[in-house]
Formats: structure tokens, C-alpha cells, sequence
């Protein structure tokens, strides 16, 4: 474990922002910020006006953080593009098939008690970590 | 106005992503290392959105619906089948793989580095996959007789 003072910090301010979105999101337009579902949507279908609206809010804000803080977006992963396309497939297809990721299981279903996003969480933690685990252990860290 | 409340949600969204650690791939594979240098500091983000969803859904649940809408759209499902739990595992490799979920994924876009693009082009890939190979099982399933 390697820690520093005040490392908490940043993420505890930043996952405040999160929540506050996703309470705007509820009380607002009475959705879920639930990402894979909102992008989801664009692509297959229900191409309705809120969703792009959403995203297109989300890659703007991500343009003006990265021109404040390009340290934010570090890429220092020891991944090929292989492992990148191969990872952002099963991302696209898992989290559709589950219904739902990091935001709309991990925060939204969670701060609502909700037992599926309970479970979801705690599944794809557990096989993420044993995911991180194998290429460590197994493949050398770099895949 | 309702559009610009949608923009401002995604806004509010990507900073809070980009200044908690999760644009950096290496901080969320460090902190899914749990047997190894485990890095605790995402753990944060999750209370912090947590918390902050949790308080303001008390409040916001007590109205009769939303501010535009006719209601709160809740799940209602409870049951607990192998879709969730296969699909949110399939999503839990894929994270461990890259480092990257969605929303940390698009919020990323700008920057155009190549293992971003990749990286949003081949889950936009897998979700259309999903809808197809979704259509197909319905049109199966409802041309036979059960």
C-alpha cells in the first residue's frame, strides 16, 4: 500500500462533484447519470435530444479540465492497444448486459440501496481486481 | 434551459471525475491491485459520490416528481439474475484490462491520445454488438411459440 498525507482529498472533492451531478440529474429530469446507459442510447437507437446534451456536457467539461490540468489525464498504464481494444469491448458489451457501470450501479444504485447494484458493484471489483491480479502475477504487468 | 441543466450535469460530471483520479488509468488499476501496491485513494471517490447521492435522494424523493418529467425514473427490479452479474463481471475484466470505464472514457476524448480513441470506438463497438445480438434473441424468441 503506498500512501501520502492528504491523498484523500482530491478524490473525496471530486466523487462530491459525481454525486451532486447524478442528485441533479434526479432531481431535475428524474434520470439516472448512469453513463453506459446514457451513451448507450446514442448509438442504438434512442437518440433523444438529453443524452446528447448530457455527453456533450461531459466531453466539454473533460476538454476544460484537460486545459487546466492536462496532469489529470496521465496515461501511464502499461497496456498496449490491443489490451485498450480488447478492454473497451467488453466494457461496451458487459456494462449493457449488466445494465449499468461505475455510475449508474456504483453511485446511483448504491445510494440507493439497491440490491442488483449492490451485487453488480461488488462483481466487477472482485473481477477487476482478479483481472489486475493475473496480469501482475501472471502475465508480468504488461499486456 | 432543461438542455443547459443537462450540459451543466455532464460538466459538473467530467470535473468531478478528472479531478478525483479517475482520468488516469494507472490510479484505478493501482487501486483494483488489492494483493499488491493497493492504491486506497479511489475508495474516496466512491464515499464521497455516495454520500452526496444519498443525502440528496432523501430530499429529492419526497417531491411528487421531477422539476421537468413526469417522474423519477427508478429501477424496480430486485431480482438478482446472470445477466447482471455476468455482464457487471464481463464490465470488471474490461476495467482491470484498461483502466477505463465510461464515463472517465469519454471524459477523455480531448485529449485525443490514441489509446482513448481506441479505447471509446471499440466500447461504443461492444454496446452496438449487445443491441444486435440482443435484437436477434428477441425476434428468436418471439417467433417461437412458448
Amino acid at each position: 500500500m503506498h500512501i501520502e498525507p492528504g491523498f484523500w482529498i482530491w478524490p473525496l472533492i471530486g466523487g462530491a462533484l459525481i454525486g451532486a451531478s447524478a442528485a441533479l440529474m434526479m432531481a431535475l429530469h428524474g434520470r439516472i447519470a448512469g453513463i453506459s446507459g446514457i451513451v448507450s442510447g446514442l448509438i442504438t437507437g434512442d437518440r433523444a435530444a438529453w443524452r446528447a446534451w448530457f455527453v456533450g456536457g461531459l466531453v466539454v467539461g473533460g476538454l476544460a479540465m484537460f486545459a487546466l490540468q492536462p496532469a489529470a489525464f496521465t496515461l501511464s498504464a502499461d497496456r498496449s492497444l490491443a489490451a485498450v481494444a480488447v478492454a473497451g469491448l467488453l466494457v461496451g458489451f458487459g456494462t449493457r448486459l449488466g445494465n449499468g457501470c461505475t455510475s449508474g450501479h456504483g453511485v446511483c444504485g448504491i445510494a440507493r440501496l439497491s440490491p442488483r447494484s449492490i451485487v453488480a458493484t461488488v462483481t466487477f471489483i472482485a473481477t477487476g481486481a482478479l483481472t489486475v491480479l493475473v496480469i501482475r502475477s501472471v502475465l508480468g504487468g504488461r499486456i | 434551459m432543461k438542455s443547459l441543466t443537462l450540459f451543466a450535469a455532464g460538466l459538473l460530471f467530467a470535473a468531478g471525475l478528472a479531478a478525483s483520479g479517475m482520468t488516469q488509468p494507472a490510479k484505478v488499476i493501482g487501486f483494483l491491485d488489492f494483493f499488491g501496491n493497493w492504491d486506497p485513494a479511489l475508495i474516496f471517490v466512491m464515499v464521497g459520490a455516495i454520500a452526496v447521492n444519498f443525502v440528496a435522494l432523501r430530499f429529492i424523493l419526497r417531491r411528487s416528481g421531477p422539476v421537468w418529467g413526469a417522474s423519477f425514473g427508478i429501477p424496480t427490479r430486485r431480482d438478482l439474475d446472470a445477466r447482471l452479474i455476468g455482464g457487471s463481471a464481463l464490465f470488471g475484466i474490461g476495467w482491470g484490462i484498461g483502466g477505463f470505464c465510461p464515463g472517465p472514457a469519454l471524459t477523455s476524448l480531448p485529449t485525443l491520445a490514441t489509446p482513448i480513441l481506441v479505447f471509446v470506438v471499440f466500447m461504443l463497438a461492444g454496446m452496438a454488438l449487445f443491441d444486435l445480438m440482443e435484437n436477434v434473441r428477441l425476434r428468436h424468441s418471439s417467433t417461437t411459440p412458448s
